[in-house]
């Protein structure tokens, strides 16, 4: 049986690696998980309460987004909008030549690593510097960030340091406080020199046109405070109805993706700073992306809108832990990614069409959702997609279960393949010269066959 | 681009048209928030405080307290806020070099940033700061030190409060604990690019 890309990946990742991933990502969960029961007397009700709030906004798309606009335009912003990718980098581009603009800071936003705005900018001239450590790291070393929140989750201090040392910040020294100390003293010259930062949006309130962005190094708000322009790039589906909504959405997403009560910088940006104010952006741009979302909002799977980027899902996925981001081959990694990344593909659906097979359909991902979306029932969706559209991925590792529906539709031929199966207990499976069960018995062990009991319970149970 | 506008929203449009209903927006109760580790307090300062360290925040009651803490570390270059230098001016030693206007051209000359915080909130140890109340954004956020400059009265009980008396300006920011990170193998670290030491001063 061939196995799938992501189970080929993941025989490459390194066992110091797949630990490590483990262990941090099990402790996120489980600080998230105990914080959340402890201080909450409802949390279950609470992520469906949030949920229910960010599917009314997709599915009022169509009002919210033009009343949006206007509130945005009230607060002193310039509104773009931006079918796809390249429309947004050409539009973040025409901004910056308007102005003269040559140097960028960019705080982190998962949209413009969908976009690839960076080589995009870089293209052209422009300096485009990702300012959250682990995005920086990320950048200097040609690499992809892993997780949507802790974007290096797969380097470790030694990997981190010999970059700094080859890029010319300092001599190697591994210790994570120099490590930080030096890219705070590279990287506020280099606020200060940019002409543009560049954010991206948690929520943006419709009530309000608030711009709603959560950091916790700061990095937003430096890009907030020395540029003299800000633009933000922001997914249609980022919108909450009301500032009020905001209290249930905060409050889940710190908890969910860090276990922290609040993020460290919560910043709420309604237009250019005031005129008496020394620092920050005379000028402010919001360019509103679509990019396959509208897509995905005309699909079945359309929940998966919802997201609020906090990790939690991969944090609790026994798939990711074993595998780690790369493995999913995109920007989103992790159960979301495999509903969000084939879907945002659009015509090159079928080469992501493996992922939502990269499930054991557990449902762990769904429990902790902040936003309550159903994963595992999207999963099975782009599963059927995937089939339906004859993708050769879609395929790739399932088992032949031809004998078995032929067995399951049959009660006689059932029954006797229940007694015959007893057998298997007394075969030296390991030894047995078929592929698929030694390729399957070599990282597993056959459980005790122990069918039919069952049946004979049942019979029983009906007797008495 | 204004094509790219008609497009996006045809687009939604023609999604949402199948739907035979559409989801209402649920109102929700703020008990649903509220987090019962917490006792209710009358003094709401003391809560802050004691939310405050808890994210290793520095809350501070007198200016003596804070002088003390700036000459123990050695940080006597800094920022103050014009408008609040001269009610601490007396309390600050002459070996201090504190200017009451910001130069970015000289960022690491700055040990601390004193400005004034526009609230803050008591449950989660968070200070509020915005454009109109604080004199410079650089001043509050490049120095090793930020100083928010808080008075009892403008402190709320939680994040529901907060959100419903957000002030009317450009750059409300939430302030919970010093700056922070944990990419590095998931240790943590303070002081990234922000603040270091995160203080509360009540006056």
């Amino acid at each position: 049986m061939a196995r799938q890309l992501i189970d080929q990946f993941a025989t490459t990742l390194p066992a110091d690696k797949r630990a490590s991933v483990y262990q941090s990502t099990k402790a996120t969960h489980e600080k998230r998980t105990k914080m959340l029961f402890d201080q909450f007397a409802d949390p279950n009700r609470l992520r469906a309460i949030a949920g229910g709030i960010k599917q009314h906004v997709l599915e009022h798309l169509d009002t919210y987004l033009p009343a949006v606009e206007a509130k945005l335009q009230t607060n002193g912003a310039q509104v773009h909008w931006a079918t796809d990718g390249e429309a947004a980098c050409q539009a973040v581009l025409r901004i910056m030549r308007a102005r003269g603009a040559t140097k960028l800071v960019k705080a982190k936003t998962m949209v413009s690593e969908e976009i690839e705005l960076a080589h995009f900018l870089e293209k052209q001239g422009i300096e485009a510097l990702e300012t959250d450590l682990g995005e920086f790291i990320v950048q200097i070393d040609h690499d992809h960030p892993s997780h949507i929140v802790r974007p290096i989750i797969h380097k470790n201090r030694r990997e981190i340091a010999t970059s700094f040392e080859k890029h010319g910040l300092g001599a190697y020294d591994d210790d994570p406080q120099t490590i930080t100390r030096r890219a705070r003293q590279f990287l506020r010259q280099k606020y200060l020199q940019a002409d543009v930062g560049l954010t991206g949006a948690n929520f943006v309130s419709v009530e309000s046109g608030r711009i709603v962005l959560v950091t916790n190094e700061g990095n937003s708000r430096f890009s907030l405070a020395a540029p003299k322009c800000h633009i933000a790039l922001i997914g249609i589906e980022k919108l909450v109805p009301r500032d009020r909504d905001l209290g249930v959405l905060l409050n889940l997403l710190a908890r969910s993706a860090t276990a922290q009560q609040l993020t460290v910088y919560t910043e709420f940006i309604a237009g250019p700073k005031l005129a008496a104010q020394p620092d920050g952006p005379e000028e402010m741009h919001v360019i509103l992306v679509d990019n396959g979302r509208t897509e995905v909002l005309a699909s079945d799977c359309k929940e998966i809108l919802r997201c609020i980027r906090c990790g939690a899902c991969m944090n609790v996925c026994p798939v990711y832990r074993q595998t780690s981001g790369h493995a999913y081959r995109s920007v989103y990694p992790g159960p979301v990614g495999a509903v969000l990344s084939p879907l945002l593909a659009g015509e090159r659906f079928p080469e992501l069409a493996d992922l939502p097979k990269a499930s054991s359909l557990c449902g762990a991902c769904h429990e902790v959702c902040p936003v309550d979306i159903p994963i595992p029932d999207l999963l099975l969706r782009l599963r059927a997609k995937g089939k339906s559209e004859g993708a050769p991925l879609a395929g790739v590792g399932a088992p032949p279960m031809g004998a078995w529906a032929l067995l399951a539709s049959q009660p006689t031929a059932w029954k006797a393949a229940l007694l015959g199966g007893k057998l298997i207990n007394y075969l030296p499976t390991k030894l047995l010269p078929i592929p698929p069960l030694r390729a399957w018995e070599k990282e597993r062990t056959l459980p005790e066959w122990r069918g039919g009991n069952f049946r004979k319970w049942l019979k029983e149970r009906r007797k008495s | 681009m204004s094509g790219d506008r008609e497009q996006i929203l045809g687009r939604v449009r023609s999604a949402l048209v199948p739907l035979a209903e559409r989801a209402p927006l649920a109102d929700w109760d703020r008990e649903l928030v509220h987090v019962r580790t917490i006792q209710p307090a009358t003094d709401l300062w003391a809560l802050f405080a004691e939310r405050l360290k808890l994210v290793n925040g520095t809350p501070l009651t007198t200016v003596a307290e804070l002088v003390a803490l700036l000459e123990q570390n050695n940080w006597r270059r800094g920022y103050c806020d014009p408008a609040l230098w001269p009610q601490f001016k007396e309390a600050f030693p002459a070996t201090f070099k504190v200017e009451t206007a910001y130069d970015r051209t000289r960022v690491d000359d700055y040990d601390f940033g004193i400005t004034a915080a526009a609230g803050a909130i008591a449950e989660t140890g968070t200070l509020v700061l915005t454009d109109a109340g604080t004199s410079s954004r650089l001043a509050a956020l490049a120095p090793w030190v930020h100083v928010a400059v808080l008075r009892r009265d403008q402190i709320q009980a939680d994040i529901t409060a907060a959100l419903a008396a957000l002030p009317a300006d450009p750059n409300v920011i939430w302030v919970t604990g010093p700056s922070k990170t944990a990419d590095v193998e998931g240790i943590l670290i303070e002081g990234v690019h922000g603040p270091g030491v995160q203080v509360a001063l009540l006056v």
